[in-house]
């Protein structure tokens, strides 16, 4: 009746079970907190089924923040492990707990967080910036944010209920396989994987149908702002690449379930076209995280150094190579595979050409800078944070494009080092920067910046002595993944610098808590009453803030790049235009989004624990609610002429209260 | 005024979804291509046990490619009786394409049902492996492909013509044709150069 799932399943010993804890304890203080403050119509009506993108993009952004905290734990636990465990002392965590961490730390922060965090981005930012209402399939859009959270819900119930994945991140096989991970720890990783993974999908289609057809009229592709080119190009991405994670993680599902032989070492099984395939999605991955991040970074620098961005045409030629690119890069992640000199050669030589557009864009943004009025400010300091801090991790890529000094670092720190100076330096920077620049328009006041200046110091300072360790640890031959190692090789003191470092950025995240905190709270004295607190270039700065549900009562006309800069212009010289105002189609709330989440979450937690009759009655419930969905027309409401104007009018007389 | 915002509303969204809908294609093609990737690379992956040439049996499945490409002229059959406004005709096409998949469909399972029987399951070797798992996610696409047919028929027997079903029915046009291509490359890197080889 309830397949492999047992009273076993709870955790045993005292560090699991005090993640439980923490699971169980967070979940139920939500609950009892609603309870309390009687606010569960609210959360059901105002966000739950929501169909408006801004709320969707909070809803994430709320997520990925909270599991950044839980993939930050992880990372204090892995850092304490190596900072102590030179020869025989003894370790806070046992090797097998220890690698669950390591694999539930990068695959919560790629998954989890940076993906949570650049979808919240796109669904906030891109609608507006195009200028126009919505997405191009708003209910699509509340269902691929549940399927995340769907995702979500099943890694951390794997704290609770069962074993998370030891087998690293990326789970290769064998080790992944039925044979040597015959726990649920993999089937967690799949499916919660899997359910996203699928959600994101469905996220890419939706994006790039919204660029494609819903741009403001006169705003030809050549005319889009930069940060929507870089989500087309990650889109394009996401809908090139994700069918390939799906078909893999089905395959390993397939080997584990059914006994398959795909990745079997025996019975015609191959290992390696796993690690093949998984790297074909996942080169591509790491693209589509820092394409969006490269998008922010570009509007940024153009605000803050009051002045049109450098060489437009060369950054968007930029991003397109880097997609094409992408995508034939990847079997630089396993050079030692053996494929033979030739193949090596040329993956070699691609990966570091890839670095060409990276540099293009790199000289176009200080060419911005150079001349302007800049502005220093959070934004503008994580711009320049990232500009130092990616080079260097870029510098060490094209090193490490050379198979022959590959070879001498493959699976070593110094690729560990690597990753993690274009992840944090290039994707979270670039997500903290966007946060606050965007942070006014979505919620009608600005972020304090003294508390987010020093947020950004401790991180950068935390960030080089976490991870610059890291880089001399792997030349002097430290690999990833070590829960132990001996006391003479000397990488003691490195590894306690490491953990100390982490130490630092976590203070940072303090700052940025306390930010957060300050910055609501004195939220009347920081009000953006103008819609444009930064002088904006772009339309998002067209509407007042925080932005209304329908985002624009008039669609702008665009004729230039940068049009709300154009707009301020002809403003400035013929003085505006009171226009007509007229009757807005908005979509209904859906709780069908919601639904599909649930089921999704059931359906993989049945395959978990093969408890079938669940899952198969669980999906044949999704394909009925898609039915429900997709009979009769379209379900929206239309706001009268008269109430948009009542509407617009409370936003604007908001803005001018606020200002006398 | 109103009718002709409210028309021209109903073009964006027509397009919206047809553009929307061929990326959602796209990116089934990419999900193919992965399986005939792994299918090509694993082919030679028996572990001792038989190749395709001594599974396959070609007419057998040239069988099946017939029946699936003649489901594909009353699919667009279907479509031209939609556009012509005869709401029978359209549902009397639908149904032979729901019976023509239906037969292919039984056909490839009596197929795996010989194969399994013979002892020649998925568990025998990594090229079985990736033979059963392209040709059931095709199946498995044909199948909800008849799902979608069927509530086609249920939606056109009760609405009618709508401009909503219509639309539906071309998009289920699209992904019905999008197998029969699919299907083209199944028969010919799997079976014919399975059994050439």
């Amino acid at each position: 009746m309830l397949g492999n799932l047992s009273l076993d399943a709870l955790p045993h010993d005292p560090i699991a079970a005090g993640g439980a804890v923490m699971v169980v304890g967070a979940g139920l203080t939500m609950v009892i907190a609603l309870f309390v403050t009687k606010r569960w119509t609210w959360l059901w009506k105002e966000w739950l089924t929501s169909l408006d993108p801004k709320r969707i993009g909070i809803m994430y952004i709320i997520v990925a923040l909270a599991m950044l905290l839980r993939g930050f734990a992880d990372a204090l636990m892995i850092r304490a492990q190596q900072a102590l465990a030179s020869g025989d002392a003894a370790s806070i965590l046992t090797s097998d707990h220890f690698q669950q961490v390591f694999s539930a730390h990068g695959t919560i922060m790629i998954f989890f967080v940076a993906m949570g965090l650049i979808f919240g981005v796109i669904n906030l930012i891109l609608p507006l910036q195009l200028g126009s209402r919505d997405v191009a399939f708003p209910f699509l859009n509340s269902v691929s944010f549940w399927l995340f959270i769907a995702g979500f819900i099943l890694i951390n119930a794997s704290l609770v209920v069962g074993e998370f994945s030891a087998a690293g991140w990326l789970a290769y096989p064998p080790l992944s396989g039925i044979e040597y991970s015959p726990g649920v720890g993999v089937d967690y990783w799949i499916w919660a994987l899997q359910i996203s993974g699928i959600g994101s999908l469905l996220s890419g289609i939706n994006f790039m149908v919204t660029i494609f057809k819903m741009r403001a009229p006169g705003m030809t592709l050549m005319k889009m702002p930069i940060f929507s080119w870089s989500v087309l190009c990650s889109m394009f991405l996401v809908a090139f690449a994700f069918p390939i994670l799906t078909v893999t993680l089905t395959l390993l599902s397939l080997d584990r379930l059914l006994g398959m032989h795909f990745f079997t070492s025996d019975m015609g099984g191959n290992p390696m076209m796993y690690i093949n395939l998984i790297w074909a999605w996942g080169h591509p991955e790491v693209y589509i995280l820092v394409l969006p991040a490269f998008g922010i970074f570009s509007e940024i620098v153009s605000t803050f150094s009051s002045k049109r961005l450098f060489g437009y045409a060369s950054m968007v030629w930029a991003l397109g190579a880097i997609t094409v690119l992408s995508f034939i890069v990847w079997l630089h992640h396993f050079f030692t595979m053996g494929a033979g000199a030739n193949v090596n050669a040329f993956f070699g030589i691609m990966t570091a050409v890839i670095a060409v557009p990276t540099g293009v864009k790199i000289f176009n943004w200080l060419f911005t800078m150079y001349g302007g009025r800049i502005r220093f400010t959070t934004p503008m300091l994580w711009f320049m944070g990232f500009v130092v801090t990616f080079t260097l991790g870029g510098v060490a890529g094209v090193l490490m494009s050379v198979p022959a000094i590959d070879f001498q670092v493959h699976n070593s720190l110094f690729l560990v080092a690597h990753f993690h100076t274009m992840i944090i330096g290039g994707v979270v920077f670039g997500f903290f920067a966007g946060f606050t620049y965007w942070f006014p328009k979505i919620f009608g006041f600005k972020l304090n910046e003294r508390l987010g200046v020093y947020a950004f110091w401790l991180w950068l300072i935390g960030f080089l002595m976490a991870f610059v360790p890291l880089y001399i640890l792997g030349l002097m031959g430290a690999t990833r993944r070590l829960d132990h190692y001996d006391a003479s090789l000397g990488w003691q003191g490195l590894f306690i610098v490491a953990g100390m470092g982490v130490l630092v950025l976590g203070l940072g995240v303090l700052c940025q808590i306390a930010q957060l905190y300050v910055s609501i709270r004195d939220r009347n004295k920081n009000r953006d009453t103008t819609g444009d607190p930064w002088g904006g270039r772009t339309l998002e700065w067209a509407t007042p803030s925080p932005a209304p549900i329908y985002n624009f009562a008039h669609i702008p006309d665009v004729t230039s790049r940068d049009a709300f800069w154009a707009m301020k212009e002809k403003a400035a010289a013929t003085g505006s235009v009171r226009q007509k105002f007229s009757p807005i189609t908005i979509p209904n709330n859906s709780s069908l989004g919601v639904g599909i989440g649930v089921l999704a979450f059931l359906v993989g937690f049945g395959l978990i624990w093969h408890i079938f009759w669940l899952a198969g009655i669980a999906a044949v419930g999704i394909v009925i609610l898609i039915l429900i969905r997709t009979s009769g027309e379209e379900d929206e409401t239309e706001l009268s002429a008269v109430e948009v104007e009542r509407i617009d009018a409370a936003a604007r007389h908001n803005t001018r209260r606020k200002r006398s | 005024m109103t009718t002709y915002s409210h028309m021209k509303e109903r073009v964006e969204s027509d397009v919206k979804v047809t553009l929307g809908f061929w990326l959602y294609l796209m990116t089934d093609c990419i999900l193919f291509a992965t399986l005939f990737a792994t299918y090509v690379v694993m082919r030679n992956g028996t572990a001792g046990g038989p190749t395709g040439a001594e599974l396959f049996d070609l007419p057998f499945v040239l069988g099946e490619t017939i029946i699936l490409l003649v489901s594909s002229f009353t699919c667009g059959l279907a479509l031209l009786a939609a556009r012509a406004g005869s709401k029978n005709q359209t549902i009397a096409w639908l149904l032979a394409t729901i019976g023509l998949g239906a037969a292919f469909l039984s056909m490839e399972l009596y197929e795996f049902a010989h194969l399994i029987s013979e002892g020649y399951g998925w568990e025998r070797s990594g090229f079985l492996s990736a033979f059963f798992t392209l040709v059931a996610t095709h199946g498995l696409h044909i199948f909800v492909g008849m799902l979608w047919a069927i509530t086609m028929v249920v939606r056109l027997s009760s609405g009618g013509l709508t401009h909503s079903t219509t639309r539906k029915l071309t998009l289920f046009g699209m992904f019905w044709h999008f197998l029969d291509v699919i299907w083209i490359f199944i028969f010919t890197i799997v079976y014919m150069m399975g059994a050439i080889t």
